[in-house]
């Protein structure tokens, strides 16, 4: 394969500079061994060194490069430029305060990611080599622990762009149920009374763009019905 | 005054099993009633009014209209919490969606009774 031309429209917004945000039409040409988005966000970056977005590990382990993609959000670094519709429309994760171009203050993220205590509480004595679990109860932490809280599930999230302030929002909610399901955890009672709100977890209304949008494959919805579960058998 | 931002107000598990539970009753109830019409066949209003002077339907359909009128309320409770940011506001849309629904039950059972 040789040289391509790849046509970007890209969300610029430098509040120093801009009065509104505006959509910038650029090309760039990539080689051929440039295979994902970010890639391309490389060479666009060297072209136009104006250009602001976060990455880091250019693998999907990060999380750093999460932006909105044709519509849908999800990491560049996994992207491939092929299975993208030309001009490729990057914009910034939706619903969050932009900071500059495709970065966004994602404070209200991580505020209700720590409202849930992500970490083990155990008053117990730790013991002399670790605490175990038997391979079942490991098991159930599969599917939530690989959360990389690149926020492309909260940010596609309908309830959590209404109430970012109080609705704790599915990745949130994924790592609640990542602790509660967690066997050596002696918190699981607190954990649900801090759950058991209109706002922070019955705004979920199972709508599901969480799962569709999750570049893990993870299921924040499946995690926010198991809470529930946990509730109701707490309560009936 | 600094407007701090507090949630916890420790409900939302009844009103979401309520609301699955409703639903379930109107389902049901919607079934029955069509297997019951399909076999009464009624065609004039007498026939109308005779399957609905029945004791049992009286009290399935009063049951479904209360079940609807629930499932109403959480419903529209939650728009409102989605979208009417301030408090007062929305609890003043609380109270006229509660009084509504309450007077809508109370309407059913006229209704329902009257036949």
């Amino acid at each position: 394969m040789s040289k391509r031309t790849v046509q970007f429209s890209i969300y610029r917004y430098d509040p120093d500079k801009d009065e509104a945000p505006y959509m910038q039409d650029i090309s760039v040409d990539i080689e051929p061994t440039d295979r994902k988005l970010l890639d391309a966000l490389t060479k666009l970056k060297a072209k136009d060194d104006t250009l602001s977005y976060r990455r880091s590990c250019r693998e999907g382990v990060c999380g750093s490069d999460a932006m909105n993609i044709n519509g849908k959000n999800a990491l560049a670094c996994l992207t491939d430029i092929d299975d993208l519709k030309q001009p490729i429309v990057l914009r910034p994760l939706p619903g969050l305060p932009v900071i500059r171009d495709l970065i966004v203050d994602m404070t209200q993220f991580f505020k209700q990611y720590h409202s849930i205590k992500p970490y083990l509480i155990n008053n117990d004595p730790p013991p002399e080599r670790e605490r175990l679990q038997s391979p079942e109860e490991r098991e159930e932490l599969n599917g939530l622990y690989e959360c990389i809280l690149c926020a492309c599930c909260s940010t596609a999230c309908p309830s959590f762009w209404w109430n970012p302030d109080k609705f704790v929002g599915p990745a949130g909610l994924l790592a609640a149920y990542r602790f509660l399901a967690d066997t050596r955890d002696q918190a699981t009672s607190e954990r649900l009374d801090n759950l058991e709100d209109p706002y922070r977890l019955f705004r979920c209304h199972t709508i599901m763009n969480c799962v569709d949008v999750c570049p893990k494959g993870l299921n924040p919805t499946k995690a926010i019905g198991k809470i529930k579960d946990m509730m109701v058998g707490r309560a009936v | 005054m600094i407007k701090r931002i507090v949630v916890g107000a420790h409900y939302g598990l009844k009103d979401w099993i309520a609301q699955r539970a409703t639903a379930a009753i109107m389902m049901i109830y919607s079934l029955l009633m069509t297997v019951v019409l399909l076999i009464v066949r009624p065609s004039t209003f007498e026939a109308w009014q005779g399957v609905f002077a029945n004791g049992v339907i009286k009290f399935l359909t009063f049951l479904f209209c209360v079940s609807l009128f629930y499932h109403v309320w959480i419903g529209v409770r939650d728009i409102w919490m989605d979208y009417v940011k301030a408090t007062g506001l929305r609890l003043t849309l609380h109270v006229l969606t509660v009084t509504a629904l309450v007077g809508y039950t109370a309407w059913a059972a006229a209704i329902l009774w009257r036949l």
